[in-house]
């Protein structure tokens, strides 16, 4: 579903080029679970942003549903993002003002999704994770793990072919970090392609397929065979 | 995004700051009842001078003599500026559409009954000068319809020198002198009040030859024409013109009609309106730029609001379109708020000073409201395109 061939993303930083990847091949399969793990600064926000066509490498090809994604405008890479990719931050990245359930709609207003069609998927989104007590709550009456949540929530919302997390648990203490994984554990249950990304060994150790990254470039790519539900 | 989730969004972006969106939309309210305000007097201004001339009806002629041109080397040449005279009033009556015509002259005299005497304007005119001016008479009649050369001395009495000299007393068929002749009363008009100052009471009106004598003058001062409302101005004006030169020999006078003067003050009076109007616009101007303000801070403040929509699949236009609706939205409230302010303080000042004329006509409302959105979108421009620019990462990163 996602191939990336010979992806190359240097950043200029005053005088000096910076490699943030090199050369980087990646093949993912629908319903995959990865997470990609690596000391900061090698690279591996910057692999998630480039997928999630948030940035666009300085060489190489990017196919996404087999459709090559690498040289589109501006305006089809935010339809592509908006259909197809749905992000979850380490800051959650919710709209202060907005409550629960309006940040959750909130990709579905943009998109223009129908009242009526909108209503229920909200509905069905507030039960399945645990918000319909907390839907007209606004973010800073929510918890840390609920604002999550929330987030988690919004970006299923599209129903996207990937799930982008960078460093989803930062934010959190460990037990709501558990919590938050277990959530976008069952994503990936459900049959949802979950793409993490984090320094923590042991978040990332629960994932199907780990990737190590070290300036620049994956190092290892490490599939456990039993699902990588070890954790829980 | 559909236009009711459109509303939704910037609305809540701008109920989440009330006080700032407030004291912005302030800004565009005080800048509009302002312009409202200004208008409102410089047209209440136009209305009641205009009013005041088309008192006397406007479809009158003036017929004065000596030609208003402007002369180059003319030094030394002969003034060959013929009298207006009173058979050239009763010539003029012949021109078509012309219902009636009437000379005139004006002065000032002394007026004595009783022993007490007054000095007022004296109008020498002819019968039909209360008809050609609109002027009604409250008692007796006006001046008959003598033979303008030989007329009797009768006189009709502006309402004010009735007053001062006759107290309660009727004056019909008193006799006073005027100028050192005597007179007697036929009539007494009906008050017209002040028009640019002029007292239209403190008046006497006598025959019009009688008038000449007693100022010892050859020429009228004007000749008044009245012609039928419908009938096409242009015909009647070269109809004088050519009666007029025929006698003549020359157009040795100028012809005014009451519209043309009554345009040529509509225009000073559109100037002077426009004139305000500027200046309420630049206390709008103040508004645009506090709108520019505090979209500016705005767009900094979300910036990593504006990264999230990007990253959830808003295009640069989406944004652009978000924040420039805000702008619209904060000029339409303020907007709104100033029309209501201006006409506010419009029906205050006509209660408090009745005098001072005041008219708000609606379109203006209309434009005001559509001036204040206009200056909204302009002050959103630039914010909102910086917002739309914002690199998605980059914003998304800015906490």
């Amino acid at each position: 579903m996602i191939r990336l061939r010979g992806i190359e993303r240097i950043f200029r930083v005053g005088e000096e080029e910076v490699h943030a990847l090199r050369s980087v091949d990646l093949d993912i399969t629908a319903g995959e679970y990865l997470s990609i793990m690596g000391p900061s600064g090698s690279g591996k926000s910057t692999l998630l942003n480039l997928i999630g066509l948030l940035d666009r490498p300085n060489a190489g090809r990017y196919e996404l549903d087999e459709r090559d994604v690498t040289g589109l405008t501006d305006d089809e890479q935010a339809r592509v993002r908006r259909e197809k990719i749905g992000f979850v931050f380490q800051f959650f990245h919710l709209v202060p003002r907005l409550t629960a359930a309006q940040n959750i709609e909130l990709p579905m207003v943009l998109a223009g999704v129908d009242p009526a069609e909108r209503r229920e998927r909200l509905r069905k989104l507030l039960a399945e994770y645990a918000l319909e007590a907390r839907a007209r709550h606004r973010p800073d009456q929510l918890s840390g793990g609920q604002c999550q949540r929330v987030a988690i929530a919004r970006a299923m919302s599209m129903r996207p072919a990937v799930i982008l997390a960078d460093e989803p648990t930062g934010n959190l203490d460990r037990h709501t970090g558990q919590e938050v994984m277990a959530v976008l554990e069952r994503v990936h249950h459900d049959g949802g392609t979950v793409l993490l990304v984090t320094h923590d060994p042991e978040i990332g150790g629960r994932a199907q397929r780990t990737l190590r990254m070290i300036d620049g470039a994956i190092v290892s790519d490490q599939k456990a065979d039993a699902g990588g539900n070890g954790g829980t | 995004m559909s236009p009711a989730d459109f509303a939704g969004f910037t609305f809540t972006s701008l109920t989440s700051h009330r006080l700032r969106t407030s004291l912005t939309a302030l800004g565009i309210a005080v800048g509009i009842a302002a312009v409202i305000l200004l208008t409102s007097i410089g047209e209440g201004l136009h209305r009641f001078v205009i009013a005041e001339f088309t008192q006397f009806g406007t479809n009158l002629v003036t017929v004065t003599p000596g030609r208003i041109t402007t002369h180059g080397a003319s030094l030394g040449a002969v003034n060959t500026v013929r009298p207006l005279s009173i058979d050239d009033a009763l010539a003029l009556t012949r021109v078509r559409y012309v219902q009636v015509t009437d000379p005139m002259v004006q002065g000032n005299a002394e007026v004595v009954y009783a022993g007490k005497s007054r000095r007022v304007t004296l109008y020498g005119t002819g019968a039909d000068f209360s008809r050609a001016l609109s002027m009604r008479v409250a008692s007796g009649e006006f001046l008959p319809h003598d033979d303008p050369r030989a007329a009797r001395a009768l006189a009709v009495l502006g309402s004010k020198v009735a007053k001062e000299l006759f107290g309660g007393e009727n004056p019909l068929g008193a006799r006073l002198r005027i100028g050192g002749e005597r007179y007697r009363i036929v009539g007494v008009m009906e008050s017209k009040g002040q028009i640019l100052g002029f007292d239209l009471d403190d008046t006497v009106f006598i025959p019009v030859g009688r008038a000449l004598d007693m100022f010892n003058r050859e020429s009228l001062m004007e000749i008044h024409v009245l012609y039928e409302p419908t009938a096409p101005l242009a015909e009647v004006e070269a109809g004088i013109k050519r009666v007029m030169v025929a006698r003549h020999g020359a157009e040795d006078f100028t012809v005014t009609p009451q519209q043309k003067m009554l345009e040529v003050f509509g225009t000073v009076l559109n100037a002077l309106t426009f004139a305000v109007a500027a200046i309420g616009a630049i206390s709008l101007v103040v508004g645009g730029v506090g709108i520019l303000t505090i979209l500016t801070i705005a767009v900094a403040e979300r910036t990593s609001e504006i990264g999230l929509l990007r990253a959830i699949g808003a295009t640069q236009r989406a944004i652009l379109l978000l924040f420039l609706g805000e702008a619209a939205l904060l000029a339409a409230v303020g907007g709104a708020a100033g029309l209501a302010m201006g006409w506010g303080i419009a029906g205050a000042l006509k209660l408090v000073l009745p005098a001072l004329p005041v008219h708000t006509p609606w379109h203006y409302a209309v434009l005001a409201e559509v001036v204040a959105v206009g200056v909204g979108l302009a002050a959103g421009v630039l914010p909102a395109r910086r917002a739309a620019r914002l690199d998605p990462l980059e914003a998304l990163r800015s906490e």
